[in-house]
């Protein structure tokens, strides 16, 4: 441990109301860090690297857990941990690729205290799940004292570990639509190792036909291949309208090359990631395309 | 101290003597170890204890120009120490004398310990390390292997060379000339961190004599001993060094703790106070030894039928900044370069060098891992350039009886080579496996390539599962399987003269309470050396072996028996043990002028014998058995006193998409002469294993400027549960004569098959024949791409397109 | 002043409210038995029961225990005496160095509890398990550990020498092989 904990001070408030109040309080001096499960947090701390000297700790507020059911999708309340994902009924048939995602994220001691909301704003672009919200078309909910909006998703991220959430803002809810009709979701997350690998690639997709067997609705998304998570846009189009073919996958591979920008870093490398992109593009092609045989 | 065996009641019933060798009784500290009651360096609470940390340097070569404290900080209460505070030699004492305990003026490498501080409060001593200001005069580095040999820059003596060896049967030249094919071949293998779980970590203190008492974790209380001398320039008795419950070694154990425990005793030693250092990850991982990466020529010489007729080898390890273990890593590593194929006509050049990279140094295998991962791996491209099944390649050439070894070594017994590899290969289906991974990887790729999007996928044929339940859940992937295996042997005991020089000594005495126990500074790391000592001289005594004291390896306390290392301590060390309990039995028998019957009985006849004639001590040394010749200069004769054998195979399935591979089964069989403890004997074989998978697959130092970059443990990846597959052990027992009950060496063998048996399953699963390891995804995508790596092994016999030919 | 409940006794603690739940218990509450390995959540040494859910106790500030319930390797025995589970790893020898071994049979422990006397898969096992490093086991070891105590198949002290009383099933294939003893150790599936 290479930093000095007793010396760092947290605030516990009684409800989110206080706690909104705290963090606009403390946004004129040096800003509370919001703190929800920890499991970024205390790497940081371990390295000798603090992000701040005080914490706003969340765990505590029941106003930001829980997961609801509602007519067009589901709440998740921020604090929401990825065990709780993985082991809540309707988000398994309904969201399957956020679920696998939560499967992804370390293992049960991470999923047991890493939250969505603290994994959105951890703001890595090697989020697990962030793909996934993206891909759905996710909503977030953001707080402050002076008042609360809805935020899309893929409007959250400004640049690299940069939010267009302000700082006496929290995020508390993510609200995920019910998918369309009959579409196909898909996650993979390739790191190095099958279990608690940080991802060199993650990918998300979602794909919807057409009674012609067009392509109604697309999205791919994808993490570790640029500063920030995204969505790329120009091979969607390439693929919206379009049948489920090898040329119109060969179209939108290369679009694809025009949206993401990967780096080599302590992980992998650029060549590897740009390749592994477009062939995971291609494999969720391949297995929408099966899954459409299979009906 | 004696660890006493503290049994759960249940499990007491098992053990009845006389059977306690080849049994496997529960492990003596078990039950310490999981109820948390086991002890280690870090558990010990020392009142009045400081917190000792390290300052090192950050650049990889140059000197120190300046090392200033900032005035801002508040420096009361804080020990610090640099290389004019010790009071003996500046230097960490092992083969050469060329490493400092801590760097005066020069730096070799980085992570190089120039300053030691310490603190009651660990928050006040952390806080200090950053308040050190270090000027330095830079040099440009040398990080390479290349670079060292084409002597960018003066390192070590005039060529950069560390050590030189040169291994000649026969005559090569000529062998290559009369061979029907000449394969070559180039192999490279990185960087590996032994990554035990428990950091290095230490605490000494002063002792009222005036010496000074060190504790911590450790395989070779000896070797902290003999550089503590040196460096304290204190008399022997002086300098006392005590094992504690250590988690984990593999070698990152053996040499190390000199240096920290040099560090803490240093400070200890200005302070007056006990001081504690314990390694956090971030800086174990940074600034420890390592394997020694190494880069591998083999050219080789065969007939048509695939009989070795010659092989050349040229060997480089990087040895990292000063000498430390290299010359013996390279050593081991030189012998077994071959691999255990006879033939008549070898050459072996093996060269260590100097690089600004920290000192690599022991861990498992000790070099031996290298070069048969290079060996394996051409036997490969052999096989595939004749068109041979590479199991049937190493059939045809694999030592049997009589066999003569590179260093000119006849292969008198125990040669397990041919059980070894049959028995993997009949356990693993190997010629059925083959076939059927060939036949669905041909229909799947039938299958997807006329039809684009469509069927890729729908051409695994759902429902299939795999032997071990997780079937190909293909969901849109290209998934290939493959097969692989390799052969290896590993010569247990130290090299050569080695344990000659070493003198090993071992001693059994009666506790008090009149019962056997043994004294060894051979110490328990995990492997089982407690319960497999004191199984051997229960089963001589005809006791239980939870009847058996073990002392705590303390050089207060025992003998040297050499170091925990080499796969030495159940063959020799064990030897010296069963010998000292022999003598102890007759000693008794004699003296109670009838046979022990059971424990009680001994307990009855010992407390008699220490009431009327007084303790009871016997101690035995090592004795060169007679038939055992060396030549360390010329490099002949009998380098090991005998060989263990072991085969790996491996089934993988990779992504074609990602390069991802994934380990489905591993079948390892090692031929170990005899298992005392066959548990235990499992375990060091599949915890080897599963070390040998992560060095095949996915264990990469990654450097930058000559620092470790990934040196968290969330980017040096080490294999998790769901990485290792499920591991089929088979052990055959040839048995030793020399060793005890007939048993051989078993810790470092496991280490050496994997790596290149994964490469083989892979090449088998896509065609790409890697060549250098780990084979990460990053690596495979890249050998998948590129068509001119991509080889025959997939194709039918009689295809010869392999590897570059002469 | 923080109060939670420790292997089953309330326990307070004045201790900074960042500090870490794994120092907190190995240096305010003498429990040494977690361990410390990496410090950044990767290795599981520090696995601790959290209200009956698996964490790594070094990434949890104890502020954030107030009122909770931890479990740690000192509280997984049956008043005195090891666990079915404890047991297991002894006799099947899934603690080599043992210096994972606390955090593996905590984590085991929240395995077997929620598989209510099922005996989970291997599967299973391996990923609850994937927040573990070893290095020394392999791992086989313990996912058999695991799977025993789920059968309690190692109540009845025996499975101590199952690998002892193996070699009868070897068989080698040359003639000399005929010679050699073959012990080998058994995969757990095939045990009683």
């Amino acid at each position: 441990m290479r930093s000095a904990l007793s010396t760092l001070e947290v605030v516990r408030p009684r409800s989110l109301d206080h706690a909104l109040e705290a963090l606009g309080r403390s946004v004129s001096g040096e800003r509370l860090v919001p703190l929800a499960g920890g499991t970024d947090l205390f790497v940081y701390l371990n390295a000798g690297t603090p992000p701040g000297t005080r914490y706003l700790d969340l765990w505590g507020l029941r106003e930001l857990r829980g997961i609801r059911v509602r007519d067009g999708g589901v709440r998740l309340g921020a604090l929401t941990t990825f065990r709780e994902i993985r082991e809540h009924p309707v988000l398994g048939r309904r969201f399957p690729s956020l679920v696998a995602a939560a499967a992804e994220v370390g293992a049960w001691q991470i999923q047991n205290r890493a939250t969505l909301a603290g994994n959105i704003a951890n703001a890595s672009p090697a989020g697990d799940s962030l793909p996934v919200l993206m891909a759905h078309d996710a909503k977030v909910d953001v707080r402050s004292a002076r008042g609360a909006r809805e935020v899309a998703f893929e409007r959250l991220y400004r640049g690299y570990r940069e939010l267009t959430v302000d700082a006496d803002e929290l995020i508390t809810a993510v609200t995920l639509p019910f998918p369309p009709a009959r579409s196909f979701p898909f996650f993979r997350k390739v790191g190095t190792r099958r279990a608690q690998s940080i991802s060199k690639v993650v990918f998300s997709g979602l794909l919807a036909l057409d009674r012609e067997r067009r392509i109604a609705h697309v999205r791919l998304a994808y993490g570790s291949v640029a500063p920030v998570t995204l969505r790329a846009r120009r091979a969607e189009r390439a693929l919206r309208g379009e049948p489920l073919a090898a040329s119109v996958a060969a179209r939108a591979r290369a679009a694809l090359a025009e949206d993401i920008a990967p780096i080599d870093d302590i992980r992998s490398s650029r060549d590897y990631r740009l390749a592994v992109a477009g062939n995971l593009l291609e494999q969720f092609l391949r297995a929408a395309a099966e899954s459409r045989a299979r009906r | 101290m004696a660890r006493r065996a503290r049994l759960p009641r249940a499990s007491r019933t098992v053990l009845r003597p006389p059977a306690s060798v080849g049994r496997s009784v529960p492990r003596l500290e078990g039950l310490d170890k999981v109820t948390g009651r086991a002890l280690y360096v870090d558990d010990l609470r020392v009142p009045g204890v400081l917190h000792g940390r390290t300052v090192r340097s950050t650049i990889a070569r140059g000197r120190i120009k300046r090392v200033r404290l900032d005035p801002a900080f508040d420096w009361s209460g804080v020990v610090v120490a640099d290389h004019r505070d010790i009071p003996g030699e500046n230097l960490v004492a092992l083969i050469e004398d060329d490493q400092p305990l801590l760097a005066a003026e020069e730096i070799h490498h980085a992570e190089e310990p120039i300053l030691l501080l310490a603190h009651e409060d660990p928050e006040r001593v952390e806080a200090a390390t950053r308040a050190v200001r270090i000027e330095y005069e830079p040099l440009e580095p040398v990080l390479t292997i290349e670079d060292s040999l084409a002597r960018k820059a003066p390192l070590y003596r005039d060529d950069n060379v560390f050590k030189n060896i040169l291994i000649e049967r026969g005559d090569v030249e000529r062998g290559l000339a009369g061979s029907d094919l000449v394969i070559e071949g180039e192999y490279r293998c990185g960087h590996q961190e032994q990554l035990y779980i428990e950091n290095n970590g230490m605490i000494a203190e002063r002792t009222p004599d005036g010496g000074l008492l060190v504790r911590g974790s450790l395989q070779c209380p000896y070797y902290v001993h003999k550089a503590l001398v040196r460096a304290f320039a204190l008399p022997p008795d002086k300098v006392r060094i005590v094992q504690t419950v250590t988690g984990g070694g593999f070698g990152g154990k053996e040499e190390y703790p000199s240096m920290i425990g040099g560090h803490a005793a240093l400070l200890a030693w200005k302070s007056g106070r006990p001081v504690k250092i314990v390694y956090d990850r971030l800086e174990d991982i940074a600034a420890t030894t390592k394997r020694h990466p190494a880069a591998i020529k083999l050219r080789t010489g065969v007939r048509r039928d695939g009989t070795l007729v010659a092989n050349a080898i040229d060997i480089v390890m990087d040895g990292g900044a000063y000498v430390t273990l290299s010359p013996v890593v390279l050593s081991r590593g030189a012998i077994h370069a071959a691999g255990p194929y006879r033939c008549p006509n070898v050459s072996i050049r093996a060269r260590a060098v100097a690089t600004n990279t920290p000192p690599n140094g022991a861990f498992r295998g000790f070099g031996a891992p290298q070069t048969q991962f290079a060996v394996e791996c051409h036997m490969d491209r052999i096989a595939a350039a004749l068109g041979l099944d590479p199991l049937e390649l190493r059939r045809r050439n694999a030592y049997r009886l009589g066999d003569v070894t590179p260093t000119g070594q006849v292969l008198r017994e125990s040669v397990g080579a041919l059980e070894a590899l049959e028995t993997a290969a009949r356990r693993a289906r190997w010629a059925e496996r083959r076939a059927r991974h060939e036949r669905e990887n041909r229909d799947n790729e039938a299958r997807e390539r006329p039809a684009g999007l469509g069927g890729a996928a729908a051409g695994r044929r759902r429902g299939e599962t795999s032997r071990n339940g997780a079937g190909p859940r293909a969901n849109g992937r290209r998934l290939r399987r493959g097969i692989g295996l390799a052969l290896a042997y590993h010569g247990a005991g130290f090299t050569g003269s080695g344990e000659v020089k070493l003198g090993s000594i071992a001693a059994l005495d009666l506790s008090h309470d009149g019962r056997p126990r043994i004294l060894s500074a051979s110490t328990e790391i995990g492997q089982g050396t407690t319960t497999m000592f004191a199984q051997l001289v229960a089963e001589t005594l005809g006791v239980p072996a939870d009847f058996v004291a073990v002392e705590t390896p303390d050089t207060g306390l025992v003998p040297d028996s050499g170091p925990t290392v080499a796969s030495r301590t159940c063959m020799v060390v064990g030897g010296l043990l069963e010998k000292c309990a022999r003598a102890m039995r007759e000693r008794l028998e004699l003296f109670a002028e009838r046979p022990i019957r059971d424990a009680r009985d001994f307990q009855r006849i010992a407390r008699r014998f220490l009431a009327e004639r007084g303790p009871l001590r016997f101690e035995r040394g090592y004795e060169k058995p007679p038939e055992i010749e060396w030549d360390d200069d010329r490099y002949r004769g009998d380098a090991y006193g005998v060989f263990s054998y072991g085969c790996c195979v491996v089934e993988v399935e990779v992504d074609l998409d990602t390069g991802e591979t994934r380990v489905l089964r591993t079948i390892a069989t090692a031929d170990i002469g005899k298992a005392i403890h066959p548990i235990l004997a499992a375990g060091q074989i599949e915890g080897g294993t599963v070390q040998g998978l992560g060095y095949g697959l996915l264990e990469e130092v990654r450097w930058k400027d000559g620092r470790v970059w990934n040196h968290q443990l969330t980017n040096y990846i080490i294999p998790t549960s769901m990485d290792a597959s499920p591991i089929e052990v088979v052990i055959v027992e040839l048995p030793y004569s020399r060793g005890p009950f007939g048993a051989k060496g078993v810790g470092e063998l496991p280490m050496d098959a994997p790596a290149p048996a994964i490469v083989a399953a892979i090449a088998h699963a896509t065609g790409a024949r890697i060549d250098e390891i780990p084979v990460t995804p990053e690596r495979l995508l890249e050998g998948l791409r590129d068509g001119a790596r991509r080889d025959g092994s997939r194709s039918s016999p009689g295809s010869r397109r392999g590897g570059k030919r002469s | 002043m923080i109060e939670f409940v420790l292997n089953g006794r309330g326990r307070r603690v004045r201790v900074p409210p960042m500090k870490r739940l794994l120092d907190v218990l190995r240096e305010d509450c003498s429990l040494p038995g977690t361990k410390e390995g990496c410090g950044e959540g990767e290795c599981g040494a520090c696995s601790v029961l959290l209200d009956g859910r698996t964490v790594c106790s070094c990434l949890v500030p104890v502020v954030q225990v107030r009122g909770a319930r931890v479990v740690t390797v000192e509280g997984l025995d049956r008043g005195g005496r090891p666990s079915a589970l404890q047991r297991a790893f002894i006799d099947l020898g899934a603690a080599q160095c043992g210096i994972c071994t606390p955090g593996m049979l905590v984590t085991a422990a929240e395995l077997l509890r929620h598989a209510r006397g099922r005996v989970p898969s291997e599967e299973e096992v391996r990923e609850a398990l994937a927040g573990n490093l070893c290095r020394c086991t392999g791992y086989q070891k313990i996912v058999d550990a695991v799977r025993a105590a789920a059968r309690g198949a190692s109540r009845d002290g025996a499975a101590g020498t199952s690998g002892a009383r193996a070699p009868g099933r070897s068989r080698a294939g040359t003639a000399r092989a005929k010679r050699s003893r073959t012990a080998r150790t058994k995969r757990s599936r095939r045990r009683g």
